[in-house]
């Protein structure tokens, strides 16, 4: 019992329609670094979540006990208290303070509630010194770099005391220098101090380098855990505990009548909004055919999402440069409103905060990008608009009581659907869809999977964004693999195989 | 009846508004002994706040595009009944150019800030909070701390009525106001059966007859009683025409064209408009212009009120604009409001003010009251938002 600081017991985790998490069981040896691996959506950011208190006692079922005792957090700061630090993958600094304030908000060096900033900068620049951190303790971190950031959220959790440090995908926003920098320093503070660590990441490499043990998590439910230390375990081992699952009848079957290309993306360069001269989209060339689906795979952080929003009339990115090819003839889209009349269509990633008006009922969400087609001299023509509205909720079997009904209050399916309808209205050519599935039961899943082949069967080039691979093997005739904002991959239907393409994913990361 | 009380429930949150609004007339008709609705104050409630109503319309297209509001409106107004006045006696320009030409300087007024809020992405209230300085101070450079008289004509719009054409000058009752009483009467139940017919013949569902009988018949008693006190008083004032114009333009456009839609669908979800093609910014300019625009016209409106162009022209005339919107529904992060429930939210306290002027309450006591119903009102909107929300 005393070998392990903590045990994760029967964990279960249940959101609505969601079954997270189910029967987790996971241990952490005293001491020692393990790594959580699994793909995106997973669980195993939800397990931890649960571990750290976010997930308050009583919305999960199963028991977690540390040092052996059992632990009933309610919320982080129980478990901070325990000697629990989670850093997460978006981290949690203020940017206009400096890395001294940083460190200890929300523990400050304070008495009733006065700041000792003495106390404040000495122990701040203890732990920087700790940390490796080449930087003042008066520097704001605005202005040093994300590698660097890292590693203030690390002092953060060294001032608090920490046993046992969670990491979610510490090294997924750093280059390698400072990827190889962090790993080292855990491996450090692991070994100094004796701070047993967690780190949740789809780096394997990186991982195989670093962990002691791995434990591989899939659909919510542990699937293995391997010990590092006693043989090399090999990246092909866990690529297949990662993602070896059935292909059940999830997807309807579908015979593609393709023909000739329709859409062309040439040498398509793109640099972050917030820092020009960062690289977003790396000379990315693809095509899509008249009737073909096309998938775009990669994991988060691939660079998927910019691409097609940077395409779709630049709505992302700045200094953007390369080609588009539309029907034979090169394009030039300024903004949204001109790659919508070129007849482009993009379904966001987020329907709630990028693709309905939540207050606004389903046919005014419907028709909003083609206004037009119902309206004369700018008038809008209501009746019309009821009759747009009623058929689309037929076609796509849009469950609601009527269509003024208010999109905010339909299901998660049925808003997907609003939104696919709201595009299919403006009549594309060229459709994208991003992450048009995520959050919605199996049941809309299919449906949707069918309109999606409909849409291709009218002679349409679709591509579409996931990072559930077994969807986009399920429903694509062309893969091409994206990552760190190139296409590092492309095959075909027959060819691809889950494995194949995080094989790929995961070479093209090693450098 | 089931269906009377289930169409009420639906449109609950609209009517709460008119009922707040009876409400309070009937108190205030009560607390003043029934001086609230004679005629002649009845009159005096429509010139006295038709310039903030003016105003109301306008700020409301701000409000709409994302709680964005125009703190500069009142100074605007200064500006412009400056400017023409100055242009209309000093430089002895006709009467209709100074008056274009103070429409046009509100618009430009409203297009520099839009162009501040739209295209360099300075927020709203700190590009109009500047403009209230500017404006303010440029009133004072043109007025050099006086004040002008203006021409007879500014006055007209202003107080004027229109003529008794049908009665003629010496009938006791304005017929011309019982007739457009009465024409407005037909007009509206036209409309409403027409276009429930057309509705029917489609296929859509309809409210119910009973209902739709009961709604034309309150609103007919409501407009007749109504022209028949103008009639009663001194005719319909002119004033009341160019509102009734704007309130039919305004409410038009947002909700029966493409550009109102863009304007409600940016309220809702600015990067869900954006991404379905609305040209945001464009729409976000063109409300600020058309604040700026709008303010003019109050200008106008208020300096031949007054009969005069002075340094504090305005002073507070944006808070009066801003409560109202909320107090007639609009939402603080944009997306709900409409046209209508501005106009009554500005009548609710124009009848405060009034009514506790008649009562000869002091003025504080005015302010007070005018911002516990304005708290009140936008309290009790965001609890039955709230309510509306669990389901």
């Amino acid at each position: 019992m005393s070998e392990y600081i903590l045990e994760m017991k029967n964990i279960t985790k249940e959101f609505p329609g969601v079954k997270a998490l189910d029967q987790v069981s996971f241990k952490v040896r005293k001491g020692e670094i393990h790594a959580l691996v699994g793909e995106n959506g997973a669980g195993k950011s939800t397990l931890m979540n649960v571990l750290s208190g976010i997930y308050p006692l009583g919305t999960y079922d199963g028991d977690i006990l540390y040092h052996g005792k059992e632990c009933k957090f309610k919320n982080i700061r129980e478990s901070e208290k325990e000697g629990i630090a989670i850093i997460h993958q978006e981290l949690a600094l203020s940017p206009y303070m400096t890395i001294a304030e940083n460190i200890f908000l929300g523990n400050e060096r304070a008495k009733s509630g006065v700041i000792n900033w003495d106390e404040t900068s000495e122990k701040a620049k203890e732990l920087i010194n700790l940390v490796g951190l080449n930087e003042k303790h008066t520097a704001v971190i605005r202005d040093i770099g994300v590698g660097k950031q890292q590693l203030v959220e690390i002092s953060k959790a060294l001032s608090k005391d920490v046993e046992l440090l969670i990491l979610d995908e510490p090294t997924a926003a750093l280059n390698d220098e400072d990827s190889d920098n962090l790993l080292e320093l855990l491996k450090t503070l692991n070994k100094e101090q004796g701070i047993s660590c967690i780190i949740i990441s789809h780096k394997i490499n990186e991982v195989t380098k670093v962990a002691d043990e791995i434990t591989v998590i899939r659909d919510g439910q542990t699937i293995v855990t391997l010990d590092n230390k006693k043989e090399d375990v090999s990246e092909a081992r866990i690529i297949k505990g990662m993602v070896g699952r059935d292909l059940v009848d999830r997807f309807p079957k579908h015979v593609s009548k393709i023909g000739e290309v329709g859409f062309e993306i040439k040498d398509w360069v793109v640099h972050d909004p917030l820092d020009e001269d960062r690289v977003v989209i790396d000379h990315v060339n693809m095509n899509v055919r008249k009737g073909e689906i096309v998938g775009l795979a990669g994991l988060m952080g691939a660079g998927r999402t910019e691409l097609a929003m940077s395409v779709f009339g630049k709505a992302y990115g700045k200094k953007i440069s390369g080609g588009l090819v539309k029907d034979g003839e090169a394009i030039n889209l300024h903004n949204v409103h001109q790659a919508i009349k070129h007849g482009l269509a993009y379904v966001t990633e987020d329907r709630k905060t990028a693709g309905l008006v939540l207050i606004d009922d389903i046919k005014r969400n419907i028709t909003m990008a083609n206004l037009e087609e119902i309206s004369k001299n700018l008038i809008v023509n209501e009746d019309e608009e009821i009759g747009v509205g009623e058929e689309y909720r037929k076609k796509l079997n849009i469950k609601s009581s009527s269509v003024n009904q208010i999109a905010g209050n339909l299901s998660g399916g049925n808003q997907q659907k609003v939104v696919l309808s709201k595009w299919i209205f403006t009549s594309p050519d060229v459709l994208i869809l991003d992450e048009p599935t995520r959050g919605i039961d199996v049941g809309a899943k299919y449906e949707i999977y069918t309109i999606i082949n409909k849409l291709a069967d009218e002679g349409k080039c679709v591509i579409v964004i996931s990072s559930e691979l077994q969807e986009i093997l399920g429903v694509a005739d062309r893969v091409y693999i994206m990552n760190e904002g190139k296409i590092v991959g492309e095959v075909d239907k027959n060819e691809a195989t889950q494995e194949g393409i995080m094989s790929c994913i995961i070479q093209s990361t090693a450098k | 009846m089931n269906k009377v009380r289930e169409y009420i429930k639906h449109n609950m949150r609209q009517y709460t508004m008119i009922i707040a609004l009876v409400v309070i007339m009937v108190l205030f008709q009560w607390l003043t002994d029934g001086i609230l609705l004679k005629p002649r104050n009845v009159s005096k409630l429509i010139y006295q706040n038709s310039y903030i109503l003016i105003l109301a319309i306008g700020m409301l297209l701000c409000i709409l595009t994302g709680g964005n509001i125009d703190l500069s409106v009142g100074s605007v107004v200064a500006l412009v009944s400056a400017m023409s006045g100055l242009l209309a006696t000093t430089l002895a320009l006709p009467v209709w150019l100074s008056i274009i030409i103070g429409l046009i300087v509100g618009l430009l007024a409203g297009m520099l800030q839009g162009l501040m809020i739209a295209y360099v992405k300075v927020p709203a209230f700190i590009v109009t909070l500047g403009g209230m300085l500017v404006f303010r101070g440029v009133n004072n450079l043109i007025l050099k701390g006086m004040t002008i008289g203006l021409p007879k004509q500014y006055v007209t719009i202003a107080a004027g009525v229109v003529p008794d054409f049908i009665g003629g000058e010496a009938s006791e009752l304005n017929l011309t106001a019982l007739a457009v009483g009465a024409l407005f009467s037909v007009v509206y139940i036209a409309a409403v059966l027409y276009g429930r017919g057309k509705k029917k013949s489609r296929g859509y569902e309809v409210s119910s007859f009973l209902v739709t009988i009961l709604k034309i018949a309150v609103i007919i008693a409501v407009i007749n009683v109504f022209t028949y006190w103008l009639a009663l008083d001194n005719g319909i004032p002119i004033i009341l025409v160019i509102l009734l114009v704007l309130i039919g333009i305004y409410t038009f456009i947002t909700t029966k064209t493409i550009p109102g839609r863009h304007l409600y669908a940016l309220g809702g979800n600015a990067k869900a408009a954006e991404l379905s093609g609305i040209k945001t910014k464009q729409v976000l300019f063109i409300a600020y212009a058309n604040m700026g625009l709008l303010s003019a016209v109050a200008g106008i409106v208020f300096a031949g009120r007054l009969n005069a162009a002075t340094p504090t022209a305005g002073m507070g005339f944006e808070l009066d604009a801003i409560a109202s919107c909320f107090i007639g529904g609009a939402s603080a992060t944009g997306g709900v409001g409409t046209i209508i429930g501005a106009v009554i939210g500005g009548f609710i306290m124009g009848i405060l003010n009034n009514g506790m002027s008649i009562m000869g309450v002091e003025t504080f006591w005015q302010d007070i009251a005018k911002g516990l119903v304005l708290l009140a009102a936008v309290a009790f909107d965001v609890y039955s938002k709230s309510k509306s929300k669990s389901k």
